[in-house]
């Protein structure tokens, strides 16, 4: 999409997850974000973003951090597609979105 | 003998005489009533040149048809005025500066025409005296800023000239006081006059003149917030208030600021609040305008009693049915008094929670943006510790223990100290980061050369930073080191927040100064949009029974 920007994390480290289903959290509309969490090969965290907000990557880099701080999931490859939401937004959205794969109960939009 | 009115101490007396004197010679004008096509001839007549004239610009209601007039006037005889207003909301209330009918203001708000104001100011059209809240600026009109002319607002008039204000009542007997019984004249504008009024707001010899506009005056819509647009963070926050601070402290009577983050406190008390036990516990006694928001806590049995400021359009008939909650006349309409609730804001409550665009790492915060000259209104009346209380109550109680426990001397003396919370996003939209190394109302005070940094709430008044990231209790800080990594702690991504020193935020949670929603036993996955007790315009109405009537454009039905 013209004006989009692609952006790239890879974390390493933390607790492989008992295999689960892909799961969706949020939709991709303004002031919002969609997020796909799927298992994936390897011991790391993999998240590629595609944001219509350009020039944030460092305030991405930090959210995720701090995303992977908290939960320390390896083996999952997570997708972004982020209309503005603001990092209060995207972290609830990636919460919701281990809750739904790992079975915690907790409620998803 | 001398009589009074021609004695040396009543000049303005005779003044008063003379001025009433030119405008009863005007054909149009039939005792008390003038006909709307002599107007500008009547403000001719009225007003002299230097006069000090309040032109009615409430925060909703406006003297729209005088406004107009008085843009009309010649400028050969009506010049150099200085207007005293609150509110300058309407495009006439610069237009008289750029025609060279006015030249000087003092006034409290000036939202809609900030830009406008500031550049007027650069260009030399206009001098601003001072910016004030809403009280201060009514304190001066009866000290050093007394109108000689007032020109106001009605609803409805009777052939003797006594005013029926209505629901929107707001600043009208303020400005009448002063000018009526200082030898001023005031002429009122009325959307009708009729034989029997519901009921007298203002009385007929405190009036001097009064015009029936040829439409009704206008009135804005300010406090009406569409739960639809209500967000999932904003919920969480209000839940961290409800909980984090309301339950806390016991908060009894409480001011909201205008905004969605405060909507959504006021959806969460019968769905949220209820589930928590609070109901009659906390939020029995409001000042407030009827926000359609509080509706389903009203419904719900939770509030007692709401004075109002001003009034919201299409709350009429609810408010008229729930006499046993709002101030309202024997005719059954609301009856609100700017003045009055902002004092009874000030003093009698125990909370006042609002948002702001800007906090600096003091808690200073601010709504100024560069390029417009804005003020504050009534927020840094409702949001400043009110020194002069005296009467106890929990919240207040705890709330000055909590910031004088352990300090030597006169700054432990025991007092009470008034809840001031700062209720904000860490982002706004555009990715604009609400936390800020320096307010830009720095850089707008050397701009337009004013004494000091508009500064709308100030830090030492701040008790509680809420973001989504936390709390922060500067009540419990013992110095600036402390306080400023208490709002780093809860200021989330952005660069403000970034800076923080993470072993020392971690030791202000550890006692508890600040609190993440994990530590109030908030899960954010819960805060969800079905908290809200309504969450459309739609629900609202229905919670009201069908007495609630939104305006047009809120309406999406």
């Amino acid at each position: 999409m013209a004006g989009m920007e692609t952006l790239h994390f890879a974390f390493d480290g933390g607790r492989a997850l008992p295999p689960f289903a892909p799961a969706l959290v949020g939709v991709v509309a303004s002031g919002n974000l969609e997020v796909l969490v799927e298992p994936a090969p390897g011991t790391g965290c993999r998240i590629d973003v595609d944001t219509s907000a350009r020039g944030f990557g460092a305030i991405w880099e930090a959210v995720l951090r701090d995303f992977h701080d908290r939960h320390g999931i390896a083996g999952i490859a997570v997708a972004i597609h982020d209309m503005g939401a603001t990092p209060a937004v995207v972290s609830l959205r990636l919460d919701q979105a281990i809750s739904a794969i790992s079975g915690v109960p907790g409620a998803t939009p | 003998m001398t009589t009074v009115a021609d004695s040396p101490w009543a000049r303005q007396r005779s003044n008063r005489a003379e001025r009433l004197a030119r405008a009863a010679a005007l054909a149009g004008v039939h005792a008390k009533t003038v006909d709307a096509d002599t107007i500008v001839a009547l403000l001719e007549a009225l007003i002299e040149p230097g006069d000090r004239v309040c032109l009615e610009g409430d925060n909703q209601k406006q003297a729209d048809f005088l406004a107009r007039a008085l843009t009309q006037v010649s400028p050969a005889r009506v010049h150099d005025l200085h207007m005293v207003q609150s509110v300058l909301s309407l495009p006439e209330h610069l237009d008289i500066f750029e025609l060279g009918i006015a030249n000087r203001l003092d006034f409290s708000f000036s939202g809609p025409q900030s830009l406008r104001l500031a550049q007027l100011l650069a260009e030399g059209k206009l001098q601003i005296g001072a910016i004030h809240t809403y009280l201060e600026l009514f304190g001066r009109y009866f000290i050093d800023l007394t109108p000689k002319v007032s020109l106001i607002a009605a609803q409805a008039a009777d052939a003797q000239g006594n005013l029926y204000t209505g629901p929107n009542t707001e600043d009208t007997p303020a400005i009448v006081e002063a000018t009526a019984f200082k030898s001023g004249v005031v002429v009122a504008q009325v959307d009708e006059i009729v034989d029997r009024l519901p009921r007298i707001d203002i009385p007929a010899d405190w009036i001097d003149f009064v015009v029936k506009a040829p439409e009704p005056a206008f009135i804005e819509p300010l406090f009406t917030r569409d739960p639809a647009q209500i967000s999932e963070i904003q919920v969480l926050m209000a839940m961290m208030a409800i909980k984090g601070i309301y339950a806390e402290y016991g908060v009894q009577s409480l001011n909201h600021g205008i905004g969605f983050d405060t909507a959504a406190i006021e959806l969460l008390l019968p769905t949220y609040g209820e589930r928590l036990g609070l109901k009659g516990k906390i939020c029995r006694h409001w000042a407030l305008n009827p926000h359609p928001a509080l509706i389903p806590a009203i419904e719900a049995g939770w509030v007692e009693s709401v004075h109002s400021f001003g009034s919201e359009l299409g709350m009429e008939d609810y408010v008229r049915a729930r006499p046993d909650v709002f101030f309202t006349g024997p005719d059954g309409s609301l009856r609100s008094n700017r003045a009055f609730c902002q004092a009874a804001g000030h003093y009698a409550c125990d909370l006042f929670i609002g948002s702001t665009l800007q906090m600096d790492m003091a808690g200073n915060s601010s709504t100024a943006t560069l390029g417009r000259i804005a003020g504050f209104g009534g927020a840094p009346n409702m949001g400043a510790d009110a020194r002069g209380r005296r009467h106890a109550s929990a919240a207040w109680l705890k709330a000055g223990r909590e910031a004088r426990d352990g300090l030597p001397g006169v700054r432990g003396t025991p007092r009470g100290q008034k809840l001031v919370v700062q209720m904000v996003e860490t982002f706004r939209e555009h990715m604009q980061p609400a936390f800020v190394e320096t307010l830009d109302a720095w850089q707008l005070a050397e701009q337009a050369k004013m004494p000091l940094p508009p500064i709308m709430i100030y830090g030492d008044d701040v008790t509680h930073v809420l973001t989504e990231e936390g709390i922060a209790n500067l009540l419990l800080c013992r110095d600036d080191e402390e306080r400023e990594q208490a709002i780093r702690g809860v200021a989330g991504f952005t660069p403000a927040g970034q800076k923080r020193d993470r072993a020392m935020v971690e030791k202000l949670r550890a006692r508890g100064v600040i609190r993440r929603p994990a530590e109030l036993g908030i899960d954010p996955r819960d805060a969800t949009r079905n908290l809200l007790a309504a969450r459309s315009m739609r629900d609202l109405v229905r919670a009201s029974g069908g007495l609630y009537q939104p305006p047009r454009r809120f309406r999406n039905w």
